[in-house]
């Protein structure tokens, strides 16, 4: 065969082989940039081709931030921002929960009333009556939650259901379960310390300083050697000076919540202290990060996402991936009702899962999950839940009705759906 | 054309070679559907080192022969010989296993996954269960480079970035990665244009100069005599002819998909002829 001829010329060029042998696998100047400014200017373009990554999340976070502490100076307060994480922390582990379904493309409406069945195992089995030790009634509420999950994700796959039909049964059937454990308007107490304390417990103040600077160090431990050997290796990596910006964002974020946390928060007895459930959310976050990103599992979930036809025809067991999916998606739904009715100090019937599962919803979309499968990660349900907390609490403060305040978190969801649809558009756009 | 490059480069799989020099024959396959007879005793060689192109009308029964080689139909009757053995291909598996991958018309890529992550889906490769990333970039790194698909600006974008023709030649790319010793390619040029089809058919041509056996379902006939060294014509599920491309010409071919036979005389190739 002949050179291509009757090309325009940068077409050819792109063709002869002299040029392609220069170009060695011509890697993208933007991610083998030297400078940051290089980089910046790649991810900016990553950006427009819908791959936002976190940071329209975490400016829109800044900025509720600043219009809420202009509102109302108690705003960006110790007592307040450590009150903001313990009220979000349910939204956030929900969050995370959802995006297993997103990611499939799927939605699980029931993780809303699992989380109260978590909450209601726990309650029932750390009563007097029962006196079960609290280790043991979490390790069994959190199974009853992954058994849940494992039948929803069973019917879904094996049936072929949509999932939106069988975790909306799964939602009735479980509030219908809820009413019958708690009776009409009944609720369970929870007297357990140790129960208690996962949403109102702290660490000592020098304890929380170790803890968040361990938690960093791993981090910069981790981020510094894969990526210095993979820049040592000439692959695709970000400029040294991101890696130190990112290890050194990181370091001031454990700095500036080991300060926040460690201040006096109390009005009667002094409170100081990294709350528990902060801890119980970035172990979650970060197991989730490691199995959705560094794993064959987490791989296929996204390839299910992206294209099921793809995955099935490169040998991925579709519904085996899909119904662990749906499992993991209810056992992180369990930690989170329980940690909800920590906070609660007891489980009832007001306990609104569909609220819950909706809240859950648009903090992952809020965050940067997309609805439409294959995009998103645990760290976007963790920013979403706290823009919506963040919301809750600041309008809250300012006195504002629970009426604005739905109306506020409407229009940071449609924003934030938005934003996704724009960049989806800009994405296939070839 | 391509030796600067293809000669730098280790050779991809032996070329092998059964009796006869071809590495895969298909010895009077037939399959039906039901009442519709799909394919009627096929018979013919698929060389190392060379493009077959497989041509015919539609509904001649080109896909239903790519999809009896590749293991998601089994033939009713006749035998698969590959490498001088002969052998039954039950499912994809079997396939893949003795070195037969297939690039579908509908390309079967994640457009969320970047273009090392489609490579190696299915296939990945672990540390202590966590996915070797540094490997597989490194590994798909190569074979993009080795069949010189440059215009790639990193391996690391997602595919949903990608024009067609760079698309298709991921998919060919990640059919090359296993060590194939046969690629086939169904309608691989059907929704590009002029210079991505260009640029996908330099591809196919590199991976019969370095030693696989390629087949290539096409109804282009631009394409078959740009790239093909065979022609096999296939008309109502029968081989009704099986030549060098240098002794046929789109007129002769034309008759033979429609009519079953051609009493032409090949006119001289028109410049765009044939190598090897
Ligand atoms: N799964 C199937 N079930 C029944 N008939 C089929 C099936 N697949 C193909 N056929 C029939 O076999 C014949 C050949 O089809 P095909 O191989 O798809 O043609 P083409 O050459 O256009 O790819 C057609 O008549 C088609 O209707
Ligand atoms: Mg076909």
């Amino acid at each position: 065969m002949s050179k291509v001829d009757g090309l325009p010329p940068a077409v050819e060029e792109e063709l002869t082989e002299s040029a392609a042998l220069e170009a060695e696998l011509a890697v993208a100047p933007a991610l083998v940039a030297n400078s940051l400014g290089d980089y910046l200017r790649g991810s900016f373009a990553r950006v427009r081709g819908g791959e936002s990554g976190v940071l329209p999340v975490v400016g829109g976070l800044i900025l509720i931030s600043i219009l809420f502490q202009w509102l109302n100076s108690n705003f960006l307060t110790s007592r307040n921002l450590v009150n903001l994480l313990i009220q979000g922390s349910p939204i956030m582990l929900l969050a995370m929960a959802q995006v297993y379904a997103l990611l499939l493309g799927e939605i699980d409406l029931s993780i809303g009333f699992v989380s109260g069945i978590g909450g209601i195992v726990t309650a029932e089995l750390v009563k007097q009556s029962t006196g079960w030790p609290w280790w043991a009634a979490i390790l069994v509420a959190l199974i009853v939650c992954a058994f849940i999950g494992a039948v929803q994700g069973t019917i879904i796959t094996r049936l072929g259901l949509p999932s939106f039909v069988v975790t909306l049964a799964g939602f009735l059937g479980l509030q219908g379960v809820m009413l019958l454990i708690l009776g009409n308007g009944g609720s369970v107490p929870i007297n357990d310390k140790v129960i208690n304390d996962l949403a109102s417990g702290n660490l000592t103040p020098t304890a929380s300083w170790i803890v968040l600077l361990l938690v960093v160090a791993a981090f910069g431990i981790r981020t510094w050697r894969r990526e210095e050997g993979r820049r040592a290796s000439g692959l695709v990596a970000p400029p040294r000076s991101l890696t130190l910006v990112k290890i050194g964002a990181a370091l001031a974020a454990a700095v500036a919540i080991a300060l926040i946390c460690n201040a006096d928060r109390g009005t009667l007895v002094p409170i100081r202290g990294l709350p528990w459930v902060v801890l119980i959310v970035l172990g979650v976050l970060a197991m989730w990060t490691l199995l959705l990103g560094r794993t064959k599992f987490g791989r296929y979930v996204y390839a299910i996402g992206g294209n099921a036809e793809a995955a099935r025809r490169a040998g991925v067991r579709l519904a085996t991936v899909r119904t662990v999916a749906f499992t993991l998606c209810s056992f992180t739904a369990g930690v989170a009702g329980i940690v909800y009715a920590s906070r609660l100090r007891s489980v009832s019937t007001a306990l609104d899962g569909g609220t819950l599962v909706l809240y859950a919803v648009a903090a992952a979309v809020i965050g940067g999950a997309s609805l439409f499968g294959g995009r998103g990660k645990a760290i976007h349900a963790v920013l979403g839940g706290l823009v919506i907390a963040a919301i809750a609490n600041g309008m809250g403060l300012q006195g504002y009705s629970a009426a604005a305040e739905k109306v506020v978190t409407a229009l940071v969801l449609l924003a934030a759906v938005a934003i996704d649809a724009v960049a989806r558009r800009g994405r296939t756009a070839r | 054309m391509t030796t600067e490059v293809t000669s730098t480069l280790p050779p991809a799989g032996v070329p092998a070679g059964g009796a006869g020099g071809a590495l895969l024959s298909l010895r009077g396959i037939s399959k039906h559907f039901g009442p519709v007879q799909a394919l009627v005793d096929v018979t013919f060689d698929v060389p190392a080192g060379q493009v077959t192109a497989l041509i015919g009308d539609n509904g001649a029964g080109k896909s239903v022969l790519i999809k009896c080689i590749s293991g998601i139909h089994s033939p009713d009757d006749g035998e698969i010989v590959w490498d001088g053995k002969p052998v039954h291909i039950k499912n994809p598996l079997d396939a893949s296993s003795l070195g037969i991958e297939t690039v579908h018309q509908d390309l079967a890529l994640c457009d969320n996954l970047d273009i090392v992550q489609n490579m190696f889906l299915g296939r990945e490769r672990v540390q202590h269960f966590a996915l070797a990333e540094e490997d597989m970039e490194k590994a798909a790194g190569e074979t993009l480079t080795g069949l010189a698909v440059t215009t790639v600006r990193s391996i690391r974008q997602p595919v949903a970035s990608l024009s067609g023709g760079q698309r298709q030649s991921v998919a060919i790319a990640k059919a090359v990665l296993w060590n194939s010793k046969l690629v086939i390619m169904d309608e691989p040029t059907a929704a590009l244009g002029v210079a991505q089809t260009a640029m996908v058919l330099a591809l196919v041509r590199r991976l019969a100069d370095r030693g696989l056996a390629v087949i290539i379902v096409s109804h282009n006939m631009n394409d078959v005599f740009e790239v093909a060294d065979r022609v096999a014509v296939l008309r109502l599920g029968r081989t009704v002819a099986v030549r060098p491309a240098a002794e046929l010409d789109r007129q002769i071919v034309v008759d033979l998909m429609t009519t079953g036979v051609s009493t032409r005389a090949v006119t001289p190739p028109d410049g765009k002829g044939v190598s090897s």
